[in-house]
């Protein structure tokens, strides 16, 4: 056992460099086009700022499509768009493409909903000031739902991770994959147990630091 | 960019319809009115009338369907939402629930309306410190909203409203979320931002006793439709609509509605006689003068007494004793100073014509809810309408201190404290 651990610690520290880089590109590129996209379907609904039923219509429709597909069919259906973006359809690379574009869609509904939560009222009185719907998408919008938006992408976090396991299906390395190859498909049940314990501690921090941040913006 | 006219709002056949087809609902339909500059104007109605709709025609929150509004010569409802944005920039706004941004503190939020209207820093600070002074806030600039009571949230809406020097305010329901106390610090706010700002103001409510000691004019609306406007003093003295007489109804209870009046006959079975007193207690006095002349004895059985637009008003309801031709005499004498109501007697009952049932009458109830005589008394249902029993006839003067207008008293010196003088200096 020792002899094999000693082999095994750098595979598994490698393997979390890589879940932990794959995992923050697709939160910052999949969760800022999230934002985007959840700003697109609360502004455009009707009755709010920049209400438009086509283009709600048709960005609601479009969530509704993506988010159910299970990822791992994702991961293969876009096969032809990671070819021509990234190059290969295999590695950490063409695993973090797949990736960012199921967290868009994703973070997409939860900004929808935190956003929802605001009163109107504020957005309308921002209006009554004579403020652009830019500057209260900026101003009003993300500043009113700052805490919840911030546990909403720390539970994004966890579904990142998640998904971030299926990686060694295309040879994208991390945690998930290290688990399966050295701990499930070699009868080692403790590998599998110590990467759970390592991802485990990897969402507490997050978890504990996203809540911390929440309190803290929520402190007024 | 505005010519200068004594109108400040011009409504011209203004309607607003939301949804289409037969969910179709003319919120606003067909109003035509003038809200003259330097006023402070009320717009009253029971909720669903469309006067919250109204008052977001004027900074065209929502659009008009058809017709102009013309505010301060801009003709808002034909302007693009970009052009808009200046418009709205110097027209006031406050609200119901006070919609302050809680992600901001007090001082945030007063400079956020200065940061929307381009102003640079050090300008924005100087004024938002000159704001916080005006409405009594200096030492809650550090705290968040949430951290305010209704009544400070309020003046921290007003102060932002206020920030731009706006000619024109809007307050939609703006006391309708507070308690009495601070309803009467938030109109006295009011009043003096129109007396010493100059700021025409646009008042919304479903209050008559915030038209009652606010306003100037008022405009009263039913169904979409302003079914009454005019001086708020006439509007209360012979009020012509239903809705409004409902309204007056609930802001005086002076007059006995059917239910408290048929309690009042059982007590009083003699001739009940319903005696307008307004304009200055003149009328009061004639009163007893009057009774005096003709030997008439006359115990006060009903009333009510208190001020609109700075002049007394309200009715007193007597009991006559005496013989059917000296009370005719009197009566024919009494109506050719104020409006005389014969109310009859048991035996022959009359109605009076200006009590619409529902309104006034909630006094009457309240009696049997706790059990006090029906009558027998004056009726004071609205301890702000501080009339007293004891004080009439006295001096014949119906114009006392103690009816003096809610909050004009200044109930809290220093509370919005500062000299006339130290505001709006730089603009």
């Amino acid at each position: 056992m020792n002899r094999d651990w000693s082999t095994l610690w750098p595979i598994l520290l490698s393997s979390l460099g890589e879940t932990l880089y794959m995992v923050s590109i697709a939160l910052l590129a999949g969760g800022l086009g999230g934002l985007v996209l959840g700003l697109a379907l609360y502004c455009t609904r009707k009755g709010n700022l920049l209400a438009n039923t086509v283009v709600f219509n048709v960005l609601n429709v479009l969530v509704n499509i993506v988010r159910p597909i299970p990822f791992i069919i994702f991961l293969t259906m876009i096969y032809p768009v990671t070819l021509a973006v990234v190059g290969t359809t295999i590695g950490t690379e063409a695993f973090i493409l797949p990736l960012s574009v199921m967290t868009a869609f994703g973070t997409s509904r939860i900004v929808e909903q935190n956003l929802v939560s605001i009163d109107p009222g504020v957005v309308e009185a921002a209006r009554a000031m004579g403020a652009s719907p830019w500057r209260i998408i900026r101003t009003v919008l993300i500043p009113e739902a700052l805490a919840p938006l911030i546990l909403g992408y720390t539970f994004i976090f966890v579904a990142v991770i998640d998904m971030s396991a299926m990686a060694g299906y295309i040879g994208g390395g991390g945690l998930g994959d290290f688990a399966i190859r050295y701990g499930y498909q070699r009868y080692n049940w403790a590998v599998t147990a110590v990467t759970v314990l390592v991802i485990i501690v990897i969402v507490q921090v997050v978890q504990f630091f996203g809540n911390w941040l929440a309190r803290k913006v929520l402190r007024r | 960019m505005s010519t200068t006219s004594d109108t400040m709002v011009r409504f011209r056949d203004v309607t607003k319809v939301f949804g289409t087809g037969s969910s179709a609902v003319a919120a606003v339909d067909g109003v035509t009115l003038d809200i003259e500059a330097g006023e402070i104007f009320g717009v009253i109605g029971y909720s669903g009338a469309g006067k919250s709709t109204l008052v977001r025609l004027i900074n065209a929150l929502e659009p008009v369907t058809s017709g102009s509004v013309v505010v301060d010569g801009d003709e808002v409802s034909a302007l693009s939402e970009r052009e808009l944005r200046p418009v709205r920039a110097s027209i006031g706004m406050i609200f119901q629930q006070f919609n302050l941004l809680s992600s901001r503190t007090v001082a945030g939020n007063v400079a956020y309306a200065l940061k929307v209207a381009g102003w640079d820093k050090p300008r924005r600070e100087a004024r938002v410190a000159e704001l916080l002074e005006f409405v009594g806030l200096s030492d809650k600039a550090g705290a968040y909203p949430s951290q305010l009571s209704g009544g400070q949230k309020q003046r921290v809406g007003i102060a932002r409203a206020l920030a731009t020097s706006p000619k024109l305010l809007l307050a939609d329901e703006a006391t309708s979320a507070l308690d009495p106390e601070t309803t009467r610090d938030v109109l006295a706010l009011l009043r003096r931002v129109n007396a010493e700002l100059g700021v025409t103001i646009v008042v919304i409510t479903h209050e008559m006793d915030v038209v009652r000691s606010t306003c100037h004019r008022v405009a009263v609306m039913e169904h979409g439709k302003v079914v009454e406007v005019g001086e708020v003093y006439d509007v209360f003295s012979s009020p012509q609509a239903t809705a409004t007489k409902k309204f007056v109804g609930t802001a005086l209870r002076d007059r006995p509605g059917p239910e408290a009046l048929e309690r009042l006959r059982r007590r009083h079975p003699g001739r009940l006689v319903t005696v307008g007193v307004h304009e200055d207690g003149t009328s009061g006095a004639s009163l007893t003068r009057l009774l005096r002349e003709h030997g008439l004895d006359g115990s006060v059985v009903f009333g009510g007494i208190s001020e609109i637009g700075e002049r007394p008003f309200g009715s007193l309801t007597l009991e006559l004793a005496g013989d059917d031709a000296t009370i005719s005499a009197f009566l024919t004498e009494l109506a050719t100073t104020t409006d005389v109501v014969d109310l009859g007697t048991a035996a022959d009952p009359r109605d009076d014509p200006r009590v619409v049932a529902g309104a006034s009458d909630e006094s009457g109830e309240g009696d049997s809810a706790t059990g006090a005589p029906p009558s027998g008394r004056v009726d004071e249902p609205d301890p702000r309408d501080a009339w007293q029993s004891e004080r009439w006839p006295g001096t014949g003067s119906t114009g006392t201190s103690g009816l003096g207008r809610p909050g004009t008293q200044g109930t809290q010196p220093g509370d919005f404290g500062t000299e006339p003088g130290t505001f709006g200096g730089a603009r």
